[in-house]
């Protein structure tokens, strides 16, 4: 049955008007491209959502052609990781897209978190866009996590038996669960053959649902922007956003040139840095997985050491464990724990530029400290920084609703 | 939904009711899934017992071997060693390992069978990594005032020469001691406790 006329495209396209008596592609692509406002005001950080999606493009399509090499076994992993390296007609240039790749991820990821702690992009009404977005944070460090145990390197073996044994911390369940977390006493062929699964099949598929309901819940009240103010308040006479764009072609456009100069530093890195001095690629995992030798020194990847250096930090086995989960836990409450009346750093005063200052600092250093070989003088800094890092959040559910603000703009500033 | 002439009680009952009949089916249903993760028959098949030659196994060396995946140090310890070992006390976290996995003839201030052997799961008991032996007495870049012991690289764990954890390290328990006997003096085998020791 066609439909009413009305609700076709003004198209003068044959084939479109078939296709869109069937398949609803014009009205998606004018609801969520040409006829979506969003602020016209977007900067610097809001290149990281799409960058985010390109990477996840880049490591599905990279991951799909190493599986077709790769063995997930433990006696054939490392060798054949070892075979895509050398003997794979671009075997290389596919991992080291694919390694790079999973740096590259992380990197925009936190930047892109980091722009919600700028402008309040997970306050009220867009709290579900900032829980699906810690959800596939989640998702994202478990896919991580996995796919560095795939090559089976001495840090891909050590670093699975640390991790999986912080789940053995849990009070009477712990060591059940980490045996049934490994199908086996100890890490083996078992644990190596699940993870695989994990990370080529449920876990891609669970991110692509979360980024989906992500971008879903972000369109239905539109994008935050610098000046954290809503532009759908000030409208003109056809209902349209005074300060919106549509998104297509002036978002596009600008996403386009980003990717551009996006993908330049991505091939430098891939071509010239791929391990990055032992920190996108550690030098432990270019020796094989020996279950009787540990590494002088482990350390996980750097995305995961910020967190890592809390663990070390608390001297004892359950509490480091718990403090841990809690720095990520955490987060899911931030739009429940900014309690300012304004959303933007621009107009919350100097308190809190201060404050995001050392939260800033304190993750980053944090990071550089989960790396160290964790002297006492390190131990105390890491501390100290933990204390920073948690400090932040506190103070902020009780500093926001009393501290002093700047008068918020009517409209957008540039 | 059509809502005329319907009986919103007895809906809300069907609804319920049904769903919960479908929740209990999807949890049967799981249980192959779940249970599928376990140590398969044949990871539990291979926790036989494991024969070690203490021949040629001189004073302060170590030798490891593999049983049910874990290493398993045994390490001779000279005299002099095991005189060290009360002197660190007072610095233990549970130097009467009264909260420490060990067969009951380890309970002791040796954490052995015969003293001379300790016989030892090398895993730390914070994550599971591998200790270093550091059998030197004297400084260390981890500790000014070391007794010999073992070092755990990952989180700076530190043990004596019994594995008996040291208190302000993150590992809450002294190391594990496997089940062992003799075979005879120069033999051991991990896995099979003494007759009547148990």
């Amino acid at each position: 049955m066609a439909k009413p006329a009305s609700n076709l495209a003004k198209s003068g396209n044959a084939f479109l008007n078939w296709v869109d008596q069937r398949l609803p592609v014009t009205a998606f692509w004018e609801a969520t491209m040409t006829g979506y406002y969003a602020p016209r005001n977007f900067n610097f950080w809001y290149y990281m959502g799409v960058l985010s999606l390109v990477v996840l493009v880049i490591q599905i399509l990279t991951g799909i052609f190493l599986t077709m090499h790769y063995k997930p076994s433990a006696a054939e992993a490392f060798a054949s990781v070892e075979y895509i390296m050398r003997d794979v007609e671009w075997g290389w240039l596919i991992r080291y897209m694919h390694t790079t790749g999973a740096s590259f991820f992380f990197i925009v990821v936190y930047l892109h978190m980091f722009r919600s702690f700028l402008y309040g992009s997970h306050r009220a009404p867009r709290e579900l866009v900032w829980i699906f977005g810690m959800l596939i944070y989640l998702a994202l460090m478990a896919e991580a996590f996995m796919g560095y145990v795939l090559p089976w390197g001495q840090m891909s073996y050590w670093g699975a038996q640390v991790i999986i044994n912080l789940f053995g911390a849990i009070p009477s369940i712990g060591e059940p669960l980490t045996e049934w977390i490994r199908g086996d006493y100890f890490i083996s062929d078992a644990t190596l053959n699940r993870f695989f699964a994990l990370h080529v099949i449920a876990l891609p598929l669970a991110i692509l649902g979360l980024v989906l309901l992500h971008l879903v819940a972000l369109r239905e009240n539109g994008s935050n922007n610098p000046d954290g103010i809503e532009i759908k308040a000030n409208k003109d006479e056809n209902g349209i956003p005074k300060d919106g764009i549509p998104f297509h072609p002036y978002y596009t456009i600008k996403d386009t040139f980003g990717i551009s100069m996006f993908l330049m530093v991505f091939a430098f890195v891939i071509f010239f840095w791929p391990e990055a001095g032992g920190l996108f690629l550690e030098h432990d995992n270019f020796v094989p997985a020996d279950p009787l030798v540990t590494p002088t020194h482990i350390k996980p990847v750097w995305y995961f050491t910020p967190y890592y250096a809390i663990l070390k930090a608390v001297p004892d086995k359950l509490m480091g464990v718990i403090l841990m989960f809690a720095a990520v836990g955490i987060l899911f409450f931030l739009p429940w724990l900014d309690r300012s009346p304004v959303k933007s750093i621009r107009y919350k005063g100097l308190w809190y530029k201060v404050m995001l200052a050392l939260f800033a600092i304190a993750f980053v250093r944090l990071g550089m400290l989960g790396m160290s070989e964790g002297t006492p003088a390190q131990t105390i800094e890491m501390r100290v920084w933990t204390f920073v890092y948690f400090a932040f959040f506190v103070l902020l559910y009780f500093l926001s609703p009393r501290a002093s603000t700047k008068p918020l703009p009517e409209r957008l500033t540039h | 939904m059509p809502t005329d002439g319907v009986n919103k009680r007895r809906r809300r009952f069907l609804v319920a009711t049904t769903s919960a009949v479908g929740a209990v089916g999807v949890g049967f249903a799981a249980v192959p899934f779940i249970k599928s993760w376990k140590p398969s028959a044949k990871a539990q098949a291979v926790g036989a017992p494991v024969q070690v030659s203490l021949d040629g196994l001189d004073p302060g060396q170590i030798v490891k071997v593999q049983w049910r995946g874990q290493t398993i140090g045994v390490l001779r310890r000279s005299p002099e060693t095991l005189a060290l070992l009360p002197e660190v006390d007072n610095d233990l976290r549970d130097p009467e390992s009264q909260e420490s996995e060990q067969p009951p003839f380890a309970q002791n201030e040796s954490r052995a069978l015969k003293d001379e052997y300790l016989v030892v799961n090398m895993h730390c008991t914070h994550l599971g990594c591998v200790p270093q032996l550091v059998p030197q007495v004297g400084p260390q870049p981890f500790d000014d005032n070391w007794k010999g012991g073992f070092f755990c690289p990952c989180h700076k764990s530190k043990f004596d020469m019994a594995g008996r954890v040291y208190r302000g390290v993150p590992a809450p328990a002294n190391l594990r001691i496997p089940p062992y006997s003799f075979l005879d003096d120069s033999t051991l085998i991990i896995g099979v406790n003494p007759e009547g020791a148990v």
